[in-house]
């Protein structure tokens, strides 16, 4: 890969200790990997192939296939709405159009700061208390479009436009 | 501590039991998600902090259970043995709770549920409707036990089921399960019994028991508070299992979105393994069963059995073709069943009490109960389990407490992206896997959704499309494609671009996606369209060839105005607008700015006194507004 991707992989050959050396482990490592980098950097997927003796095309189709894997960085805080059927229709569309107009993103997009990553997410199964907004752990059910600087307020991420 | 044989076993639960019955008094904290995000770990904290001084002399306990179900009034807090139930409690309220009631004896009227339409206070959890018409057997020991503490559990009849059946032949483990007539509760409705009968009759010495933890339909979280709330009873059912199909390996598949599960899963998985109820010699039977967990990689198709086996695999998540059974070659190829999480949670009980008590609920082809998710626009959200054949009409109303803010119904949605919309006609039609299938909608995953005169059903089964549109897998074509080009229509549709014969065109896409197809997941992805199309389409048609949507809801169609005459200027829509697009101050006339609305509806939505209305954008476009 380039030499502009210089990444520390001793956190990914710890990840990779835990498991056995075969294709079974592969979906387990990447996540592992991708909680202790926050995405999945492209030196670390090249170790991933090698250790577990998959070939790295193989890593990639899988790194690019589930949701839970991003080959970005991701912002420090992550702010996820739900856009299950509950929340559709209890107004997720505004809540999102709303926050991502704050944070000037587009869905699944990056702040350039890397202060909050916006995500949707296919139902977290909080349907009664829909439109749920999470901001990193915390969830806000009935979530308003008009509250949304409020729930940004107090993340990690710094709220800096509002 | 190891439990060595079912007389061991007789011996523990009795302790465990006499030990529960110590306690004078216990206070049931509802710790589901609900609950949890509208404060409820700090009401448990204050009551472990109010009763540790006062414990020798009450001897109350608290406890954080499971989901309790009814989301809508939480933090929900059970006071036993009286069966109390006080709702929307605050840390505040904590202290006049233990000394009113706990100590003094007396009801705090005020925290009791309130019944909306006589006003009466309802004391015991029991009465209050939306419990009262419900039979709980998947979810019988969600929020009677602290899903972490095994004691608990074993005392409120966690592995009773196993107990009995390890005293029983395989055969007749799997007799019981075809005498309760238990079908797949993932929504196929598959029979439980013959599909273990076929992976046991399956060549082959290592055989797989997994668990579809991977509830991906959107509106349905009844597997997520079986699996945080009472794991026991999943680990039990798989062992169960694993005895009357002759496998010894279990994998939990659990949705990446549910890290409670995973913890509490994995928790549960060490008790029963101290225990001796999971890994070599189960209670002394020579049986040895081992369970271990799998965390889903986010994609809604590792739901379809083979992607989620492929998954596991440690590839993508790709179904295969069905003419062969994964009874016979599943995960790597080797004989395995799969069922969902409410399907085993149902088999430890079916062992306990007998297939016969479970056969004895429920319709003639759907036996037992079935979980569901309520939720939408419904006054009662949260989580119910109840016998087949109820009616909607009973469910929406009698449980669910009818439509938010009694406006009028339009549809339910049940079953998903993969089912579809039942309108108000059929209403009284009895909840079964048949009947809903006949309405061209399906049991699914047991999502609920209520939608009242504000929903767009052109909007909801574009909404489906573009969910189906991100989550195929891409392998074949009329799913990849078809849902591509659906979608662009559907979005010409809602934006009031549609074209002459592009209904006609939807219906054709719809078949051939059905008949062509790999997965389940392309074959039933036309369903929420087919099924809108039936009942609803004079929507359609105002969409496209009048360019209105009658709900008020697609924006580029629809513009909102404030009525003169019916404002009285009290604020409300002016605080709902996310964009500043109303002015006014309080007290005096408001008025929204064409220029800066998104006609996102908010205002709508917040005004008390229905002085804004929705109408046709080209109507308000030939009065020279806009």
């Amino acid at each position: 890969m380039s030499a502009s991707c210089s990444v520390d992989l001793t956190p990914a050959e710890k990840v990779l200790e835990r498991y056995p050396a075969e294709e079974a482990s592969l979906i387990q490592v990447l996540q592992d990997v991708h909680r202790a980098y926050n995405y999945l950097p492209c030196e670390v997927l090249v170790r991933v192939a090698e250790t577990l003796h998959v070939p790295l095309a193989k890593v990639f189709s899988v790194g690019t296939f589930y949701k839970a894997f991003s080959l970005t960085p991701q912002g420090r805080t992550i702010v996820k709405v739900c856009t299950g059927t509950a929340c559709h229709i209890r107004g997720a569309v505004q809540l999102l159009d709303e926050l991502c107009r704050q944070l000037n993103v587009e869905p699944g997009g990056t702040t350039p700061d890397l202060g909050f990553t916006v995500k949707t997410v296919n139902c977290v199964g909080a349907c009664a208390m829909a439109p749920v907004l999470i901001v990193d752990e915390t969830y806000y059910g009935n979530a308003a479009a008009a509250k949304v600087g409020k729930y940004l307020k107090g993340s990690g991420g710094k709220a800096d436009a509002n | 501590m190891r439990i060595e044989s079912p007389a061991a076993f007789a011996e523990f639960r009795k302790s465990a039991q006499a030990k529960l019955a110590q306690r004078r008094a216990e206070v049931l904290v509802c710790c589901g998600t609900g609950c949890l995000a509208n404060g409820a770990a700090a009401v448990a904290e204050a009551f472990a902090a109010t009763l540790d001084g006062s414990a020798t002399e009450v001897k109350t306990f608290t406890k954080r259970t499971g989901c309790h179900g009814f989301c809508e009034r939480g933090p929900l807090v059970v006071l036993r043995p009286a069966g109390i139930l006080y709702t929307k409690v605050k840390p505040r309220d904590v202290k006049e709770i233990v000394d009113k009631t706990l100590k003094g004896g007396t009801v705090i009227p005020r925290l009791l549920y309130k019944e909306p339409t006589s006003g009466q206070r309802i004391e015991h959890y029991q009465e209050v409707p939306f419990y009262k018409h419900q039979t709980r057997v998947a979810m019988r020991r969600i929020g009677h036990i602290d899903p972490t503490d095994f004691e608990d559990a074993i005392a409120h009849g966690a592995y009773g089921g196993l107990v009995k059946a390890l005293g029983m032949t395989p055969e007749e483990v799997l007799r019981e399960v075809e005498i309760s007539g238990l079908r797949g509760r993932g929504g196929a409705g598959f029979s439980t019994a013959r599909k273990w009968r076929s992976c046991r009759n399956a060549k082959g010495e290592r055989k797989f028991v997994l668990c579809n933890g991977d509830e991906g339909d959107p509106g349905a979280f009844k597997d997520r508070s079986i699996m945080e709330g009472d794991p026991h009873s999943v680990l039990e059912g798989m062992i169960i299992g694993g005895w009357a199909i002759g496998a010894h390996e279990g994998i939990i598949y659990v949705r990446d979105e549910y890290p409670l599960a995973v913890v509490n899963l994995t928790l549960a998985i060490q008790q029963a393994r101290d225990a001796g109820l999971v890994g070599q010699n189960i209670l002394g039977s020579g049986f040895a069963f081992d369970i271990r967990i799998s965390r889903g990689g986010g994609a809604f198709v590792c739901g379809e059995s083979s992607a989620l086996m492929r998954s596991l695999e440690g590839k993508v998540g790709e179904p295969r073709a069905k003419y062969v059974h994964a009874t016979d070659r599943g995960l790597y190829d080797l004989p395995t069943v799969l069922n969902n999480v409410e399907t085993w949670a149902d088999v430890g009980a079916i062992l306990e009490h007998g297939g016969a008590w479970f056969a004895a609920m429920g319709t003639t082809k759907s036996k037992g109960t079935k979980a569901f998710s309520l939720v939408g626009k419904v006054k009662n959200t949260g989580l119910i389990e109840l016998p087949m054949g109820m009616t909607l009409r009973q469910i929406i109303y009698d449980i669910g407490g009818g439509v938010l803010n009694d406006r009028p119904f339009k549809a339910v949605q049940t079953g998903g992206p993969s089912g579809g919309c039942v309108p108000e006609a059929l209403l009284d039609l009895p909840v079964d896997y048949e009947k809903l299938t006949e309405a061209g909608s399906m049991m699914g995953s047991g999502g609920m959704i209520v939608m009242d005169d504000r929903t767009c059903m052109v909007d909801v089964a574009r909404y489906f499309l573009k969910f189906l549109t991100e989550e195929s897998c891409g392998k074949c074509v009329p799913c990849r494609e078809g849902l591509h080009q659906m979608l662009a229509m559907f979005d010409d549709l809602v934006a009031g671009r549609g074209k002459p014969g592009d209904i006609e065109r939807i219906e054709r896409l719809s078949r051939g996606m059905q008949l062509g197809s790999l997965c389940e997941l392309g074959k039933s992805a036309p369903n929420p369209v087919i099924s809108t199309l039936r009942y609803f389409r004079d929507e359609y048609v105002a969409h496209l060839e009048r360019r209105e949507c009658p709900a008020g809801i697609c924006r580029d169609l629809t513009t909102y105005e404030i009525m003169p005459e019916t404002c009285d200027g009290c604020h409300a829509c002016f605080k709902a607008c996310p964009v500043e697009a109303i002015t006014g101050k309080v007290k005096e006339l408001h008025v929204i700015h064409q220029d800066k609305c998104i006609a996102c509806g908010a205002c709508y939505d917040a005004c008390p006194t229905q002085a804004i209305r929705f109408l046709p954008k080209h109507q308000l476009a030939a009065r020279g507004v806009a």
